[in-house]
């Protein structure tokens, strides 16, 4: 079993709801700029400090809607660029959470993830669909990723599974 | 033997192309997909460019459909550079399905006979939920699934609760398919049916030509929906013959009456009114009276949304013998060739054009912003279109409002928001 099917213990960065596509990924971000670069910008506007100090291995916690707007997979691909391991919310819009899932982070519907603070050390589970708080000792319940989905996460993502899978010796 | 579950019509489409006997809402499941659909702008330059860094061929090219209707007709250096990448990766691929400058991707694919009941198709485009209307589950992906479904012919999904809606009675006089679906925007906003598919029925629903299905399904994509759906029957059994999709099966594709439903609405037909969605958002929907005498620097009835023959007729009977006003310009972009076509025969067109109306090329144009019936800065305009997001037809300093094509031609005549009904009732050029 690779390590991202195993649980996944971070800090959490915790953002209430209906955090956008422009928000994580603004329109100046991407315009004649490379990721590295444009992810620097990514929740500007919401938390300035967030993608400078945000650690690897950290844990994204939003409320509803998280990833409502546009289907730019530069959403997804700064806060992994950034260093988060795994995404909570206590829902996703469609398209985001398919980018999130393709681009090879965790993304789990946890109706509880407003019981996490800012700073809480939390331990996910993405197979089992638990979320434990280390901080506070609560284990909170999250919807479990079908095991084909772990699969594609750990290898990397979407196009990073079909390489391995369709073109095994390249 | 347990009694089959009773399934809805979507989740019987799932459960078939899944290889299972039953699915139930928030299962995931894995999808072979009948039909892959992609335009100018999502396929080849950016789907297929990650197909081929895969090193794979696509999974059946029978199977895939290309559409050019993004970057057509402009002389813009991009946009001839994307034409030439599409054509060429569609000739190196042997592509056989493919439609060049015919219309807009959501409209050629079934009038070319591509889409049936039951069949489970991605697009590469988000208002490909407009295949719902032929009794098929159509979902809109990003670009990088798209290549996966190219590579494999498979996708996941989470099979999506429903939200049925019922309409009654039928639709007033003046009053379409738009003006239902701008009414359920604003009553549960843009992300009221998140996840879901909405499935629209009721008489009214059923009373409807295929053209004004297809406003309901398409612009589902502006509830926040996974797609929408209407079960088929012998209206759109006769078009899809017309247009040679072959057998097609009706009854196989029903839903159950007594399939679970996450939420129903009931919207009263007869009493539905002309609506308009103000800036910068479809739920800003309200009743046409609302904004009534609003100036209008332009009129434009175009878009996968709003530019069906049956769109074109409904503004050639407002427009019908009278003059457009001096202060707005009026744009028909049709959303076919065919379309343009049929309008021409049966003089719909004439219609328009003698009111004072341009004849567009077909194409995505003015609802993307592009092309000659781009908004200008700070001009404010209506339209058939399904956003009116800032920025979207225009500069961010322009605004503009979505009606249907009842109301858009009213507006084009008068120079303002106003309710169809009034010129209708007045009868051909008073």
């Amino acid at each position: 079993m690779s390590a991202e099917k195993e649980p996944i213990e971070g800090r959490a960065w915790v953002f209430g709801d209906n955090i956008d596509t422009d928000q994580l990924a603004p329109v100046p971000s991407y315009m004649n700029k490379e990721p590295e670069e444009g992810c620097k910008m990514c929740l500007q506007a919401v938390d300035p400090d967030f993608a400078a100090s945000v650690g690897k291995g950290d844990v994204f916690v939003a409320g509803n809607n998280l990833g409502i707007g546009s289907s730019r997979e530069q959403a997804p691909q700064y806060l992994k660029m950034l260093g988060i391991r795994a995404v909570l919310a206590k829902s996703f819009a469609r398209i985001f959470y398919r980018n999130t899932l393709n681009y090879g982070l965790p993304a789990l519907v946890c109706a509880e993830a407003g019981r996490i603070n800012p700073g809480d050390e939390v331990r996910v589970d993405p197979l089992a669909g638990t979320v434990e708080n280390l901080t506070t000792g609560e284990t909170l319940e999250a919807e479990p990723l079908p095991e084909h989905l772990l699969t594609m996460i750990a290898d990397g993502g979407l196009l990073a599974h079909l390489e391995k899978k369709l073109t095994p010796g390249k | 033997m347990l009694p089959p579950t009773p399934m809805t019509l979507s989740e019987k489409i799932i459960a078939r192309a899944a290889g299972k006997d039953s699915v139930k809402p928030g299962g995931i499941v894995t999808c072979a997909v009948d039909l892959a659909m992609m335009h100018d702008s999502s396929g080849p330059r950016r789907a297929g460019k990650m197909l081929d860094q895969l090193g794979v061929a696509p999974w059946d090219t029978s199977k895939i459909v290309i559409v050019t209707d993004h970057y057509v007709n402009d002389p813009d250096p991009g946009s001839v550079k994307t034409q030439e990448i599409t054509r060429q990766w569609v000739a190196d691929k042997k592509i056989g399905n493919f439609y060049p400058e015919q219309g807009i991707c959501h409209v050629v694919l079934p009038e070319k006979g591509h889409l049936k009941p039951g069949m489970f198709c991605v697009g590469a485009d988000s208002h490909s939920t407009t295949g719902g209307a032929f009794g098929a589950f159509m979902i809109g992906v990003g670009a990088t699934e798209m290549t996966g479904v190219l590579a494999t012919g498979e996708i996941w999904v989470r099979v999506p609760e429903t939200l049925r809606v019922s309409v009654s009675g039928t639709l007033s006089d003046g009053v379409a398919a738009k003006d239902l679906i701008l009414k359920l925007c604003g009553d549960i906003g843009i992300m009221g049916a998140n996840y879901m598919v909405v499935e629209y029925g009721g008489a009214a629903v059923r009373a409807m030509s295929v053209d004004e299905r297809m406003t309901l399904t398409n612009m589902a994509a502006e509830l926040g929906a996974k797609t929408g759906i209407i079960a088929a029957d012998e209206t759109t059994a006769e078009m899809l013959a017309a247009a040679g999709a072959g057998d097609v099966d009706i009854n196989a594709w029903q839903g159950d009456e007594d399939a679970p439903v996450a939420r129903t609405i009931d919207i009263d037909g007869p009493v539905l009114g002309p609506q308009v969605a103000a800036p910068t958002s479809p739920e800003n929907a309200a009743e046409v009276a609302e904004h009534a005498g609003m100036s209008l620097g332009q009129a434009y009835i175009g878009a996968c949304t709003g530019a069906k023959l049956e769109d074109l007729r409904m503004a050639a009977r407002v427009v019908r013998g009278r003059k457009i006003a001096a202060n707005t310009r009026f744009f028909v972009a049709p959303a076919s060739i065919l379309i343009h076509e049929a309008a021409a025969v049966d003089g719909t067109l004439k219609i328009l054009e003698d009111a004072g109306a341009t004849i567009l090329p077909t194409g995505c144009g003015g609802c993307i912003g592009l092309g000659p019936a781009r908004l200008d800065e700070d001009m404010t305009g209506i339209s058939t279109t399904n956003r009116n997001f800032v920025g979207r037809a225009g500069p961010e300093s322009s605004k503009l409002y979505l009606a249907s094509a009842y109301t858009v031609a009213a507006a084009a005549i008068t120079g303002e928001i106003t309710d169809p009904r009034e010129l209708l009732a007045r009868g051909v050029g008073k």
